[in-house]
């Protein structure tokens, strides 16, 4: 066979149309998302020498200073750390609104209930981000209430500019992204499972343990994630309600690439948090396959 | 409702030496068949192996990779499914959602060179056939399903295709609804004349509708044969199987001075004519396959028929109108099942009890494969 | 179930005050945010009026938004159809790329974008925030239309072809009226997106900031504060405008195929 039947024949089959139909987007992801990450793991090898010139030659100058500068290194634990914290807050809170809706609202309500929760969501990020600011300011919304009510007499000085504030505010923010994919699964769990728990014998507590957490946990595991990651390179919230003390990663890397014109560094740093940021998310997901019961447990409908 | 098998016109459809792959999944292996013009034709099988391929094909949704596919002496290859003379009633039945029902039924007609008016009364006519007069501007989505398969019927035969093509049309409807438009089907074929090409895995359905049945397994047909034959001969064992119930025992065959004699295990000798043996006479080991109700159970004072043999009841299963008797011969290590129709006055037998069996050497098929 | 129902009513609470301090603050006299709230005003939303600057922004951010949320819709709706409808080798793989966008931080596409774009000798502007966010709209476009085609019966647009229908006139007939609802959604949703994003656009914007580039700006100045709400009341209220619209059409589409609606867009 000529190769120009064989391709036009490729072409035409299932396989050749699919990927003749997806090349565009794939196309543009490759262009715009492949080639710069490519781009800024390559400069992160580099070094700054001036305007918009680099030294010849690679080195690993940058990776010893982003992982020996104890600024640098503080940054990115506390990054970590606020993105754990913020991840266990949200999913934990996230996890009982997930199963009242699936639960305990009657099915023609439930798209309002995830439409109510999602809404907040589509709502400008910068102003929600600069209103925690607005509630948790020395003069805020929650001190001047407190004050009022008679609760405190001093404004609470912990609650902004500081970690805390930016936990609070990642939290509320990322609310919606937790509860989704939790909802989703607890959705997919045939309800006859339940009854068939029950009718063997298990009390409804053992039967939430031992049946629906179990068949919830992929959707635990993505919300996790869905998390877990963008968390870690947030950029406004630490900038807005953060304070100098609670600065992440992502502040600095704005930091090299537009004050300090050091776009290595800047990459390094950026390619150190991504490649922490994996490590753990694939950690992660083997630790919550193994707690899944591993392979043999395909529960729930597909 | 019988159907006596109509003498079939000239050949409207032809296949020769059909072939598909996909992949390394051989789907149809050389299919050659030939549906004659006014045919009721049902495609049966157990699933997986290729009738809605072989639908497909001959709707041109799938290429084939050899052979030849005719319709009205016409080579279809290349040709595509909108420019064929077929149409399709499929199993999801396909309504558009976001139409009409008229404008369903009116949708092929978008490039016919009818006036406005006309494509409304063709669409019309259409519907008041299938039964749906008067529902013209209900909305598509809230049908029930035997009404979505009306407007299905109705689609596809308003264009007057010379070949109507039906993908498990009824598997979706509950049994009192497929059982009634099992039957309005039958009346909708011998009015409009088009022959029906139905695709179906129940061999009840396949029996009661069609003129002929090809029963395929594996991507190839295993017998194609009017549905009396079909059941009275079956040509191997696993047709036999397939459609109805059919019990095995092994047998000795032998041709003694041009007479076929087998000598069946619990039965004893009998001599069996040439259609008894489809697949053709083995000598030595084979088996003989009987239907259920070829046997008859003897009540006191009865007498044979044909041929008895004595039997102890192994097992009673009671179906109201039938009762099903699990029977052992003398001398057999394996139940065969009698079927008997429940008349007043006649008591239903017990376990255990010894019998005597009525059975007709006409009845048996004769199988080369041992049981 | 009911303790769970209070839990849930104080979580909504939680998830909408800060919006819900918008307004109080933007009709509010003082030019402090803070409370006791003093008179009713509506000067702040006067003075958005005076602020030139900000419609400068809000016009680039509506041409960047409208055009992001088109490309964006147009490659959603290619991959949508290719990985509902085909199976093609790759396939997870190039769809878990595509849809990367949805989980990496904002900030590592801003970052490698600029950096692509610098060294290429190109200057940033509205084509590279448009080029961005058209990156990161596009998996939720198709989030959306997959949903909008998985759930389209694959045998309508068969059924189409049979009738005499070609595959250019069947997708016209049929398969486009059907997850028309899904494309506008996409649309609206591509739109909201990009108009709130800040991140890739602070990167990217170049000399003509879009229009939360400039609230960001604004915010360092305690007396444009007021205004602030004024907008930001504003912008809530648009955006809510809009996800309502659009949950309106994905709603029907799911109706119209003739599902049961399982809610919610993602």
């Amino acid at each position: 066979m000529r190769i120009g039947e064989r391709l036009h024949q490729f072409f035409r089959s299932e396989k050749g149309v699919g990927l003749l139909l997806v090349s565009p987007t794939a196309l543009y992801a490759l262009l715009l998302l492949a080639v710069p990450l490519i781009a800024i793991f390559a400069i992160s090898f580099l070094t700054q020498t001036g305007v918009r010139d680099f030294e010849p030659g690679l080195s690993l100058v940058n990776y010893r200073e982003a992982l020996t500068d104890p600024l640098y290194r503080q940054l990115m634990l506390r990054s970590l750390m606020v993105s754990g914290l913020v991840t266990l807050i949200t999913v934990l809170l996230a996890f009982p609104i997930a199963y009242f809706v699936s639960f305990g609202v009657k099915p023609e309500h439930k798209s309002l209930w995830i439409f109510l929760i999602t809404i907040p969501f589509w709502t400008s990020y910068l102003i929600r981000v600069f209103l925690w600011k607005v509630i948790l300011g020395y003069n805020g919304v929650l001190n001047s209430g407190l004050q009022a009510v008679g609760l405190i007499d001093e404004p609470l000085t912990f609650i902004l500019y500081n970690v805390n504030a930016v936990v609070i505010t990642l939290a509320h923010a990322y609310a919606p992204f937790a509860i989704l994919p939790i909802f989703v699964a607890l959705e997919k769990i045939d309800r006859s499972l339940l009854e068939a728990s029950r009718d063997l014998g298990e009390s409804r507590t053992m039967t939430f343990l031992r049946v629906t957490l179990p068949l919830a946990a992929p959707g635990v595991v993505a919300a996790v994630l869905i998390v877990f990651i963008p968390t870690i390179g947030d950029y406004v919230t630490p900038r807005l309600v953060g304070g100098p003390g609670g600065l992440m990663i992502a502040n600095m890397i704005q930091t090299q690439f537009l004050r300090l014109n050091n776009a290595p560094l800047g990459a390094t740093l950026a390619v150190l948090a991504m490649l922490i940021v994996a490590v753990i998310s694939i950690l992660f997901l083997i630790l919550g396959h193994r707690a899944a019961g591993g392979g043999k447990a395909n529960g729930g409908r597909k | 409702m019988t159907i006596k098998k109509r003498p079939a016109g000239p050949a409207l459809i032809s296949l020769s030496n059909v072939q598909k792959h996909y992949g390394d999944y051989h789907a149809l292996r050389g299919i050659t068949l030939e549906i004659g013009q006014g045919e009721f034709f049902s495609l049966l099988g157990p699933s997986g192996c290729g009738k809605t391929t072989l639908l497909r094909t001959i709707a041109g949704f799938e290429d084939y990779d050899s052979g030849t596919v005719m319709i009205s002496e016409r080579d279809m290859r290349g040709v595509p499914a909108n420019k064929r003379p077929t149409n399709m009633v499929f199993q999801s039945y396909a309504i558009f959602p976001h139409l009409t029902v008229l404008e369903n039924v009116a949708f092929g007609l978008r490039k016919s060179p009818m006036s406005k008016a006309e494509k409304r009364a063709a669409a019309e006519a259409a519907l008041e056939m299938v039964g749906l007069k008067g529902y013209g501007h209900r909305a598509a989505h809230a049908l029930s399903g035997g009404q979505r398969q009306r407007v299905a019927l109705a689609r596809a035969l308003v264009l007057k295709p010379k070949v109507l093509l039906l993908d498990e049309p009824l598997s979706a409807l509950d049994r009192k609804m497929r059982e009634q438009m099992q039957v309005e089907l039958i009346k909708l074929q011998r009015e409009v004349g088009i022959t029906f090409i139905l695709v179906t895995h129940d061999q009840e359905e396949a029996l009661v509708m069609s003129d002929r049945i090809a029963v395929m397994f594996e991507g190839e047909i295993a017998q194609c044969d009017d549905p009396e034959v079909l059941y009275r001969r079956p040509k191997s064992k696993r047709v036999a199987d397939f459609i109805g119930v059919m019990n095995f025992l092994p047998a000795t065959c032998r041709e003694e001075g041009g007479k076929r004699l087998v000598s069946v295990a619990g039965l004893g000798e009998a001599e069996v004519a040439a259609d008894q043996s489809p697949e053709g006479f083995p000598q030595g080991a084979g088996s003989v396959g009987f239907r259920p109700e070829t046997l008859t159970l003897l009540y006191e004072g009865q007498v044979a028929s044909h041929r008895e043999a004595p039997a102890v009841i192994e097992e009673v299963v009671y179906y109201g109108d039938m009762t099903y008797y699990d029977v052992r011969f003398e001398g057999v290590d394996k139940t065969v099942r009698i079927s008997m129709r429940n008349i007043f006055g006649r008591d239903v037998l017990d376990v255990g009890a010894t019998v005597r069996v009525s059975w007709s050497p006409g009845a048996l098929v004769v199988f080369k494969e041992g049981s | 179930m009911k303790s769970l129902k209070a839990y849930a009513i104080l979580y909504l609470v939680f998830l909408y005050a800060p919006i819900f301090l918008l307004p109080l603050f933007a009709f509010n006299s003082s030019t402090i945010i803070a409370f006791p709230l003093e008179n009713f005003t509506t000067e702040w939303f006067t003075q958005l009026l005076t602020l030139t600057e900000m419609h400068g922004a809000l016009l680039n951010s509506l041409k960047i938004a409208v055009t992001s949320a088109v490309l964006a819709t147009v490659l959603g709706v290619f991959a949508a159809m290719a990985a509902t409808r085909y199976s093609f080798p790759g396939q997870k793989g190039i769809m878990g790329f595509i849809m990367l966008p949805l989980v990496l931080p904002e900030i590592i596409v801003a970052v490698s974008l600029l950096i692509v774009i610098l060294r290429m000798g190109f200057d940033t502007g509205a084509w590279s925030v448009i080029a961005g966010h058209t990156l990161i709209c596009t998996p939720f476009a198709i989030a959306i239309l997959q949903s909008a085609f998985a759930s389209l019966d694959p045998s309508l647009e068969e059924a189409a072809y049979d009738l005499g229908e070609t595959p250019a006139s069947a997708f016209r007939l049929v398969t486009l009226p059907l997850v028309m609802p899904g494309i506008i959604s996409a649309l609206l949703i591509s739109f909201t997106i990009s108009m709130d994003e800040f991140i890739i656009a602070f990167f990217l914007t170049g000399s003509d900031p879009t229009l939360p580039v400039y609230l960001f700006s604004m915010l360092r100045f305690p007396k444009l504060l007021p205004a602030v709400m004024a907008l930001g009341t504003i912008l809530v209220v648009l955006s809510v405008l809009l996800i309502t619209i659009a949950e309106f059409f994905r709603r029907r589409g799911a109706k119209r195929a003739g599902l049961k609606d399982t809610g919610g867009f993602l």
